[in-house]
């Protein structure tokens, strides 16, 4: 067990190298520098700058420099925000996406599994139909179109109420989180339920759900312990890299109930050029990413006494 | 089977209410209101960006502009007509050689402790040490000796600027400077004081802890991309004329929609539109305002070797062509957006009355048979035929609005292709510095109230000349207009010095931009200007009942 944990602890490492690497080339490929600015500078001023973040040395040296620095976990300063270093950044708006993100994949789990099951027990009847419906609105309206939808539709219940039934944006109580929360799983719980329910289906017709029905097993203890435990596994796989998709992609729905997560500095970070807040996040996301696909390989194996992740058996 | 079945039916009647419960349950989970503790005097304000940099020193933008200049005061404050007026200074001399500034006595920093004359000077060296790196150290360029500091050949001790006592600070010129009162409510002119800002080092300014404030407020809160407090300042020297408590910005999101529903919940007092929310703004019956933001626009060309912009017969056709009226209309779309002309806007002050009444200056009108002939001969001159010309421009939609209407215009009236190159920002400034463009759409706000601000943009030495258009006799008309004093040599040197630059197509004024804002009947007294921040709400109040 520990040393499969060490050998993807390892790859994972790797990989998170070559994420830095090839951002770092990226970022020094494309035309234009973080010291641009509306207003162009001169000569003299702008090798003040590039002296002062190191740009005046060869590639190379840069590269080397940034490597060294980050193996020390130091990203650097931020070329915009220029008194906070990007782990500044990091630690004071990574959590804020973070529960955003928790919440959203709760809620997207839980919604799946709930309307995935329902779909595949009523199958072909209405339930079913409104379901994957819903699903397929799900699926291909793009969040920013939610976002403002939900939001539009607040400031209408607000009014309707009287009174401020959720707020419409900003930061700082469970109240804040719920809407934008909502609106971030949504794709990932309509994702979820199409997975659930086929899942499920599929199981339906295996030979231990027919066994379990020949011995006299009551449909709701089938369903909970042998449909649901086995159809829950796509799921869990699916989850991991959900959970640092949503952490680390909501920065539509950020934007738009202005809260001050980590996915719009990010953004913002690409708009200006931030070369080493985009080279900060870029890293932190693949590592949380890599991290997310480790552990749910593990918590595969909790669940599925069949998996076993040491033995490579299938 | 028949059980199973029924069995089956009761499961899903079951799961059908737990699907009705799940929303129920989360939006149960809600703590109910969030509780405002704001005193009533407060006026709420969304920022489309956190600023990025509260360091007065090293700042470079509108967002940290505008809390600068709210919490802090210079040695003197643009006053409504662009005119400055008394800031941390109550009164100043000046003349070709320098400038005499007499501090008031109870101007005070946020911990109690007077506002001298060495927190300008160690401010102002601070700037133009190489060490520092500031953008903006070239405003300080009119003191004696700061561009050769900035460029590291002289020590920060020989900066033309000295204390004659506590509360009076004596400014040298490097040559003499007729509009330097202008520059002086600038943020980077701001003080700062040595011993807090040594205490702070790197982390200056960083957190609202880590800043002194002598404005009309100071900042109590500020939690990084998500809301700042600004409460008055009971220790600035005008504080009983200051009415607001507090001024509050309690969202930050560059979406243009979510702060428009901010605005309509009531959740903010002021909001800038958008030109896409203006039909929604007019349905809600907003009581809508234009304000002129100080900036030109222009097209810019590229007089590169081998460009075909520079032929001016090429020039002069596409100057025929374009309608400012029509364009201004139909493609800007924005109320109070006025015609482009001139390079100097229409709002700059000359030497008593307005720039543009004293020296006027009218382009030529459309002529579209005039623009065909000069296009032929453009051609001949060009070797027989005109490549497509490129024309680079922002990824706004309002930018590919712009390009798709002069596209279908060189089209008609000229027989010319234009290949349009959208480029996000820095991408777009990058190909600017590089000349890869035939025509620019581009633009200049202001950084001080003179026409200087915008005069010197077309000569030869200046960075942001991006078709490095040159001529000998402008550059000699801004040298001059450069080293006097005296307001009316100054002024005609720069109209005369404009009047080149536009008569020889340098760039094609196409429009002075606006912006389309509105405000709650609570808040009252709000500035907007042109130059430093904008809204200024240090003299606003709140009206409660309207």
């Amino acid at each position: 067990m520990f040393s499969y944990i060490g050998k993807r602890l390892t790859a994972g490492l790797v990989t998170v190298f070559f994420i830095a690497s090839v951002t770092f080339a990226a970022m020094h490929i494309v035309p234009g520098d973080p010291l641009m600015g509306n207003k162009a500078m001169s000569p003299e001023i702008r090798a003040n700058l590039e002296h002062k973040y190191g740009l005046d040395r060869p590639v190379a040296e840069q590269y080397v420099r940034y490597l060294a620095n980050m193996a020390q976990g130091d990203f650097g300063i931020s070329f915009t925000q220029k008194n906070r270093t990007v782990n500044d950044i990091i630690v004071s708006h990574f959590p804020i996406s973070a529960i955003l993100g928790i919440l959203a994949v709760a809620f997207a789990a839980l919604g799946g599994i709930l309307y995935g099951s329902l779909a595949a027990l009523g199958r072909g009847k209405w339930s079913d139909r409104t379901i994957m419906f819903l699903v397929i609105l799900g699926v291909s309206v793009p969040s920013f179109v939610f976002a403002a939808l939900g939001q539009l539709s607040l400031t209408l219940i607000n009014k309707k109420a009287g009174f401020e039934v959720l707020p419409v944006g900003g930061w700082g109580t469970l109240s804040h989180m719920i809407l934008p929360a909502l609106v971030l799983g949504l794709g990932t719980m309509a994702f979820l339920t199409r997975l659930m329910r086929s899942a499920l289906l599929e199981i339906v017709h295996q030979d231990y759900i027919r066994t379990a029905k020949a011995k006299g097993l009551p449909p709701v203890r089938i369903f909970f312990s042998h449909q649901l435990r086995n159809a829950i596994l796509p799921v869990i796989t699916y989850l991991g890299p959900a959970i640092a998709t949503i952490t680390t992609g909501g920065f539509v729905v950020e934007s738009v109930f202005a809260i001050p997560g980590l996915g719009r500095y990010f953004v913002q970070a690409i708009q200006q050029l931030d070369y080493t807040v985009i080279m900060g996040l870029t890293v932190f996301y693949g590592a949380f990413l890599v991290f997310m696909v480790i552990t749910v390989d593990i918590v595969y194996g909790l669940v599925d006494p069949r998996i076993s992740v040491t033995k490579g058996k299938s | 089977m028949r059980s199973a079945s029924a069995k089956s039916a009761r499961l899903t009647r079951a799961a059908g209410l737990a699907l009705a419960l799940f929303p129920a349950l989360i939006f149960a989970s809600l703590t109910g209101c969030t509780k405002n503790s704001d005193p009533a005097n407060t006026v709420r304000f969304a920022l489309t960006t956190e600023p990025p940099n509260l360091n007065s020193m090293q700042a470079t933008d509108q967002s940290s502009f505008f809390v600068l200049g709210h919490v802090m005061e210079g040695l003197t404050r643009n006053g409504p007509d662009g005119a400055p007026v008394p800031g941390v200074a109550e009164k100043w001399e000046m003349n070709d050689a320098g400038a005499t500034f007499y501090l008031r006595k109870n101007a005070k920093w946020s911990d109690g402790k007077p506002v001298t004359a060495n927190d300008f000077i160690f401010a102002w060296r601070n700037v133009l040490d190489p060490k520092t790196a500031s953008e903006y150290a070239f405003i300080l360029y009119p003191v004696k000796n700061a561009e050769a500091i900035n460029k590291g050949k002289l020590p920060v001790s020989d900066l033309g600027v000295a204390a004659v006592d506590d509360y009076t600070l004596k400014v040298t010129f490097e040559k003499p400077c007729g509009y330097f009162m202008a520059l002086t409510s600038f943020a980077t002119y701001f003080p700062v004081r040595e011993d807090f800002f040594r205490q702070k080092g790197d982390k200056y300014a960083a957190e609202a802890a880590d800043m002194l404030y002598n404005g009309a407020f100071k900042l109590t809160s500020w939690v990084h991309g998500a809301s700042l407090t600004f409460d008055k300042n009971a220790d600035y020297w005008n504080s009983s004329a200051v009415k607001l408590d507090r001024i509050s910005i309690p969202y930050i999101t560059p979406d243009n929609t979510a702060r428009f529903n901010f605005f309509k919940e009531k959740k903010t007092d002021i909001l800038d539109l958008a030109k896409d929310d203006l039909p929604r703004a007019q349905s809600e019956n907003f009581r809508l305002m234009n304000h002129a933001d100080g900036s030109v626009w222009f097209m810019e060309f590229n007089f590169r070797e081998g460009k075909p912009t520079r032929n001016k017969n090429l020039r002069k056709a596409i100057q025929l062509i374009f309608d400012t009226e029509e364009y201004v209309n139909k493609v800007v779309g924005i109320p109070g957006t006025k015609p482009g002309k001139t390079l100097i806007p229409s709002w700059v002050r000359g030497v008593q009355d307005n720039f543009r009444r004293e020296f006027p200056y009218a382009p030529p009108a459309r002529n579209l048979v005039e623009a065909k002939k000069l296009v032929e001969l453009a051609k001949k001159e060009l070797g027989g035929s005109i490549p497509p010309l490129v024309w680079l421009t922002g990824d706004t939609p309002a930018s590919a609005r712009e390009a798709e209407y002069f596209q279908s215009q060189f089209k008609e009236h000229l027989g010319l292709e234009l290949r349009i190159d959208k480029q996000i920002f820095k991408q777009r400034l990058a190909l600017m510095s590089s000349g890869q463009f035939d025509i620019v759409s581009a633009g200049w706000g202001p950084d001080f109230a003179d026409p200087m601000t915008f005069a010197e943009l077309m000569t030869s030495w200046n960075e942001n000349n991006r078709g490095k258009w040159t001529n000998d006799q402008y550059d000699a008309l801004i040298r001059k207009a450069q080293s006097t004093s005296d307001q009316k040599i100054r002024m005609a040197a720069m109209a005369d010095a404009e009047k080149i630059a536009l008569d020889e197509l340098a760039v094609l004024p196409t429009n002075e931009r606006s912006v389309i804002w509105t405000h709650h009947e609570r808040l009252q007294g709000v500035g907007r200007s042109i130059i430093g921040m904008d809204p200024d709400f240090t003299y606003a109040s709140i009206v409660e009942g309207k």
